[in-house]
C-alpha cells in the first residue's frame, strides 16, 4: 500500500434541500480507500451510508442535494469539482458501480450482449466483434455458465444471482480501481450472496481493485472487508481494521449493533402438546395452460406433497431460497390460496370450506406479512387497522369497548396506546410491525403465520421483534408458522423446522438436530451460506 | 380473555386523545386546494351562484312571498291559492293580474320577490314587440308606455322591469337565465352523482373480482359504448315525451362508463396489495374490503373525472336544448335561450345572456375540478 490513497473523501456533507428545509443526510464524514483494499460501510437504514457512495459518482439528484462542504480526492483529484462531461469519463471507467437490486438495474429490454457491450463500445470504441469477444471473456470471467447461451438472454429470464453477475460483469468490463458495491447481496439469497461475495473477493484479489462496500450485515463486513466505517445518522462513529472493531468496539452504537443479532432459544420442543395446525400431503399445482383451447398440458408444483404438524405454544420455521414454495405452503395452510391435501386446525377439516365459513376460523388464524409498509392500510388511522378484525369477529363489542381492546393490544406489542390515532406512515418500519402484529393479536389467535416478519427490517430491530415474538407466544401460548429465509432469525424461534426446495421438502425435524447435524447436502450448503458466508461446491444450490 | 377483560374496565380513562375531524391526509388536501386561489374563489362564487338559484322562487317570482287578505296570512309562493278566494273565477290565482292585486292591496298587502317574473311569466306591458330590450336601454317614458297610468302607475316600478329584456315570447330573460342556471346544474349534479354510482360500482366489481367477470362486463362495456349517444338521444326524444327524467334516464344508459375503466385499473392494481390481503386474512368480508381499502385509492381517480362529467352533461343538456330536443316546451333552458339568441340576432341580450351564463358555470365548475385534481395529487408538493 503506498502513501496517498486511492480515493480519499474530505470532510464530506449531503444536504437535501425539500420544500425549503434543509436536511443534512451525510454529516462531514472522511474516510480513505488505499490501493487492493475493501473498505465496507456499515450502517442501518437511514444512516446515510448510500448518499456516502451515490456522491462519489455525483449521482445523487442534484440541484436538490448539494455538498455544504467536503473534497473527494480520486488519484488526487477533486471529483465533486468537475463537471459532468470529466465525470462521465471516471464513472464506469475508473469508478464503477454495482446497485442493490439487479432486476431494475438492467434495462429489461435489451439483452446481455447489447448491455455488457454497450460499455464497452463507448468507454474502449471496441468494434462488434472485439465487444462480443470480451463480453464472452467478462461472463466466463464472473462465473455465468455456457456464456455463449447468455448472451442473447433478455433479463427476466436469468436468475437473479445471474443478473448480479452480469452487472459485475459490467462493472468489471474497464478494469475499474475501485468498484463500489451498494447493497449487491441485499435482494439475494443467502446462498446465491455466499457466491457472490466470493466471486467479488476473487475478482478484486485478480485485478487488484479497491473496493467500498456499503451494507447494513455486519456477517458479509466481517467476511469481505479489510476496513470498517461505521455510520449512523450522517456520521461517522467508528472507523478501523474489520478485526479491531469486531473485537473491541469502541463506541455505544457499534457495540448495540455488534449485539443486535437475534438470540435467544426457542421453546422447547413437547410432541405432548396439542396439535393446531396439521397439514397432510398438500399440494398446490398452478396449471400450465397451452393451446387455443388453453388445455392443462403441465404444472407448476409450487407445493409438492408437504406434511407438517404445528403444535400449541411451538414454532415451525420454514426456511428455502425464494422460489421455494414456502410462503405458498404457509397461504395453503391459512386457506388463502386453494390446496389439495389434508388440513386440519384444531382438528377440525378445514379444507374445501368456503370463504363464508372460514370466516368464523379466521379470528383464531392469523398472518403477519413481510412488509410493514405494505401491509398497513395507509388511509386508515392504527385504530382502525388494529379493531378492523373486532367489528368482523365481535360485533357485539361497544365502540369503548374495542377502544379498550385495541390499547391493551398495543401494550402487549410495546407501542404507546396514545399514539393510536395517528397514521402508518408517521412509524417506523419496526412500529408498523408492531403494530401489524398487534392486529392479528387483538383477536386472540391461536395460530399465526408470520411470513418473514423481520425480513424487512434493521437488524436491531429485528432482534427486538423476535423477543416480541417469543414473549408473546409464551404469553398466549400460540402456535407459529414461521416463513423466512433467514437461518439466524429461525435459529432463535423455532423448535421445528422444515428445509424446503422447489416445493418439496428436503429436511423436516427438530431444530436442534437439523442445525447441528443437518442430513442433506442442501441443507448444509443452506447453513454454511448463511452462518460462514460460504459458497458450496459442486453446483448444490442453484447460481 | 380474562384479563383483557379486566383491561377494559380501565379502558376509558386513557382515552382523552380523539380522532380530528379531518384526517391528516384529508388535512393536507384541504389545504392544497385552499392553496389553489382561483379554484378556491370559484369554490365560493359557484357555491353563492348554486345556492342562490335553489331559491330562485324566491328572487323572481309572479307570486308574492307573503300576503294578507282579509286578515290571514298567505304565503303565495309556496301554496297555490284559487282565485276564488280574491274573488276571481280561475282555479290558479295571477297575481299580477292589476284586478287581483288591486283586491288584495284593499284587504291586506303583498311583499313581492325583487323580480316579479317566474321563467314562464309573459310580460303583458313590455314597451315594443319581443324581444324587447334591457330597461336600462330605454327611458323611463318608454319603459312605462304600456301601463294605464304612464310613468305615474305603481306597477312602473323596477320589479317589473325586464332587467335583461325578453325572449321571443316577452318573457323576462334573468328568470329565465336564472332558473335555467338551476336546472342545468341540478342536472348535471344529478347525472353525474348516478352515473359516478353505477360506474364505480360497475368498475369496482371488474377489478376486484377480474377473471370471467371482468372478461364479460369488459366486451360488454365495449359493445355498449360503440352506440352513438346523440343520435340514440334524437331518436328516443322523438319517441318518448322529452323531460327532465326520462332524458337523465337515458343520458345515465350511457354516462356511466366513463367511470369504469379508472376505477377498473385502480382496484385491479389494489386487490394484490398487502394490506388488502392482510384484511382478506382477518376475515373481511368482499364488500368491506372494496368499500374501506380500495374504494379510498379509487377516490382520486373518480375525483379527477368527476368535474368533467358534470361539465359534459351540462353541455350535452344545452345541446340538446339548443337542437329542440332535450327539455319540453316552456322549460327555462340555456339551450333554448341560446337557440332564441340565434333566431333573433337583432336582440343580442338573448345570445350574450346564454353564453355568459353557460361559460361562467362551466369555467367555475372547471376551476374548482382542477384545484381538486391538484389537491389529490400526492406528486404535487405541499406548498
Amino acid at each position: 500500500m503506498s502513501g496517498t490513497p486511492l480515493l480519499s473523501v474530505r470532510d464530506l456533507s449531503v444536504a437535501f434541500t425539500q420544500g425549503g428545509k434543509e436536511t443534512l443526510a451525510v454529516d462531514h464524514i472522511s474516510f480513505d480507500i488505499a490501493k487492493g483494499e475493501t473498505v465496507a460501510l456499515v450502517g442501518e437504514s437511514g444512516s446515510g451510508k448510500s448518499v456516502s457512495a451515490l456522491s462519489i459518482l455525483k449521482l445523487l439528484p442534484y440541484p436538490s442535494a448539494s455538498h455544504p462542504s467536503g473534497q473527494i480526492l480520486f488519484n488526487g483529484n477533486d471529483l465533486l469539482d468537475k463537471d459532468e462531461s470529466d465525470l462521465r469519463r471516471v464513472r464506469g471507467n475508473d469508478i464503477a458501480m454495482i446497485f442493490q437490486e439487479p432486476m431494475t438495474s438492467l434495462n429489461p429490454l435489451h439483452t446481455i450482449e447489447r448491455q455488457v457491450g454497450e460499455i464497452l463500445k463507448v468507454h474502449q470504441g471496441m468494434s462488434d466483434r472485439a465487444a462480443r469477444a470480451r463480453t464472452l471473456e467478462l461472463l466466463n470471467e464472473v462465473g455465468i455458465r455456457e456464456p455463449e447461451k447468455r448472451l442473447n438472454a433478455y433479463p427476466h429470464q436469468l436468475s437473479g444471482g445471474q443478473r448480479q453477475r452480469v452487472m459485475i460483469a459490467m462493472a468489471l468490463a474497464n478494469k475499474p480501481a475501485l468498484l463500489i458495491a451498494d447493497e449487491p447481496t441485499t435482494a439475494l439469497d443467502v446462498t446465491v450472496q455466499a457466491q457472490i461475495l466470493k466471486l467479488l473477493a476473487e475478482l478484486k484479489a485478480a485485478q487488484d481493485m479497491s473496493m467500498l462496500f456499503i451494507t447494513h450485515d455486519l456477517g458479509i463486513v466481517r467476511k469481505i472487508a479489510d476496513r470498517v466505517c461505521v455510520m449512523t445518522k450522517g456520521k461517522i462513529v467508528e472507523a478501523g481494521p474489520t478485526k479491531e472493531i469486531f473485537e473491541n468496539p469502541q463506541h455505544e452504537y457499534t457495540k448495540h449493533l455488534l449485539a443486535a443479532e437475534p438470540k435467544g432459544e426457542p421453546p422447547a420442543a413437547n410432541p405432548a402438546a396439542t396439535s393446531v395446525m396439521e397439514g397432510r400431503d398438500v399440494k398446490v399445482w398452478f396449471p400450465i395452460k397451452k393451446g387455443f383451447l388453453r388445455r392443462t398440458v403441465d404444472h407448476v408444483k409450487a407445493v409438492d406433497g408437504i406434511d407438517v404438524t404445528i403444535r400449541a405454544g411451538q414454532t415451525l420455521g420454514v426456511v428455502g431460497e425464494s422460489g421455494s414454495g414456502k410462503t405458498t405452503l404457509g397461504l395453503a395452510l391459512a386457506r388463502m390460496i386453494s390446496s389439495q391435501g389434508d388440513i386440519r386446525f384444531t382438528g377440525r377439516e378445514i379444507e374445501g370450506l368456503s370463504f363464508k365459513q372460514m370466516r368464523p376460523l379466521r379470528r383464531e388464524l392469523q398472518i403477519v406479512f413481510q412488509d410493514p409498509f405494505g401491509s398497513l392500510s395507509p388511509r386508515m388511522s392504527i385504530t382502525e387497522i388494529i379493531a378492523e378484525g373486532l367489528q368482523i369477529h365481535e360485533p357485539g363489542l361497544s365502540a369503548d369497548e374495542r377502544d379498550a381492546r385495541v390499547v391493551a393490544a398495543l401494550k402487549e406489542v410495546n407501542l404507546d396506546p396514545e399514539t393510536r390515532f395517528r397514521y402508518p406512515h408517521e412509524f417506523s418500519g419496526g412500529q408498523r410491525q408492531r403494530i401489524a402484529i398487534a392486529r392479528a393479536m387483538v383477536l386472540n389467535p391461536r395460530f399465526v403465520m408470520l411470513d418473514e416478519p423481520t425480513s424487512a427490517l434493521d437488524m436491531s430491530v429485528q432482534a427486538q421483534v423476535v423477543d416480541l415474538l417469543r414473549a408473546l407466544q409464551k404469553k398466549h401460548d400460540l402456535a407459529y408458522l414461521f416463513i423466512s429465509h433467514d437461518l439466524k432469525v429461525v435459529r432463535a424461534l423455532a423448535n421445528d423446522v422444515l428445509v424446503m426446495r422447489n416445493g418439496k421438502a428436503v429436511e423436516y425435524g427438530p431444530a436442534v438436530e437439523i442445525f447441528a447435524r443437518p442430513k442433506e447436502e442442501y441443507t448444509k450448503a443452506l447453513m454454511a451460506a448463511a452462518f460462514r458466508m460460504e459458497a458450496a461446491d459442486g453446483g448444490v444450490v442453484a447460481q | 380473555m380474562a384479563q383483557i377483560s379486566a383491561k377494559a374496565e380501565a379502558g376509558p380513562q386513557v382515552s382523552p386523545v380523539r380522532r380530528p375531524w379531518l384526517s391528516p391526509l384529508n388535512q393536507r388536501r384541504w389545504q392544497n386546494f385552499k392553496s389553489n386561489r382561483r379554484g378556491w374563489w370559484s369554490l365560493w362564487l359557484f357555491l353563492f351562484l348554486f345556492i342562490a338559484s335553489l331559491f330562485a322562487e324566491f328572487i323572481a317570482n309572479d307570486k308574492p312571498i307573503l300576503a294578507s287578505y282579509k286578515g290571514e296570512l298567505l304565503m303565495p309562493v309556496l301554496v297555490d291559492y284559487p282565485e276564488e278566494k280574491f274573488g276571481g273565477f280561475y282555479a290558479v290565482t295571477d297575481y299580477r293580474d292589476p284586478v287581483i292585486s288591486d283586491e288584495i292591496k284593499a284587504h291586506g298587502w303583498m311583499i313581492w320577490p325583487p323580480i316579479r317574473y317566474s321563467y314562464r311569466t309573459v310580460n303583458n306591458e313590455i314597451p315594443e314587440a319581443a324581444p324587447s330590450k334591457p330597461f336600462w336601454l330605454y327611458s323611463k317614458e318608454e319603459r312605462c308606455q304600456r301601463y294605464p297610468q304612464g310613468v305615474n302607475d305603481e306597477n312602473c316600478i323596477f320589479g317589473n322591469w325586464n332587467l335583461l329584456g325578453t325572449d321571443d315570447q316577452a318573457r323576462d330573460v334573468f328568470a329565465r337565465a336564472l332558473y335555467g342556471f338551476r336546472i342545468s346544474v341540478l342536472f348535471g349534479l344529478a347525472l353525474t352523482a348516478a352515473s359516478a354510482l353505477i360506474g364505480v360500482t360497475a368498475g369496482a366489481v371488474q377489478g376486484y373480482f377480474g377473471g370471467w367477470v371482468d372478461l364479460l362486463f369488459q366486451r360488454f362495456i365495449e359493445i355498449w359504448s360503440a352506440i352513438p349517444v346523440l343520435y340514440l338521444l334524437l331518436i328516443i326524444a322523438a319517441v318518448l315525451p322529452p323531460g327532465f327524467w326520462i332524458l337523465l334516464g337515458i343520458m345515465l344508459l350511457f354516462s356511466w362508463v366513463a367511470f369504469v375503466g379508472v376505477v377498473r385499473a385502480e382496484f385491479l392494481r389494489a386487490r394484490n396489495f398487502e394490506y388488502v390481503n392482510a384484511a382478506r386474512a382477518l376475515g373481511v368480508p368482499n364488500g368491506t374490503i372494496m368499500l374501506r381499502h380500495l374504494l379510498p385509492n379509487a377516490m382520486v381517480a373518480t375525483l379527477t373525472f368527476l368535474p368533467f362529467i358534470l361539465n359534459g352533461s351540462i353541455t350535452t343538456l344545452t345541446s340538446l336544448d339548443f337542437l329542440g330536443f332535450g327539455l319540453p316546451p316552456g322549460s327555462p333552458s340555456l339551450g333554448e335561450l341560446l337557440a332564441q339568441g340565434k333566431n333573433n340576432l337583432q336582440a343580442p341580450w338573448l345570445g350574450l345572456t346564454g353564453f355568459v351564463v353557460i361559460s361562467l358555470m362551466l369555467s367555475l365548475l372547471i376551476f374548482i375540478g382542477e384545484a381538486t385534481r391538484d389537491a389529490f395529487d400526492p406528486r404535487k408538493a405541499f406548498k
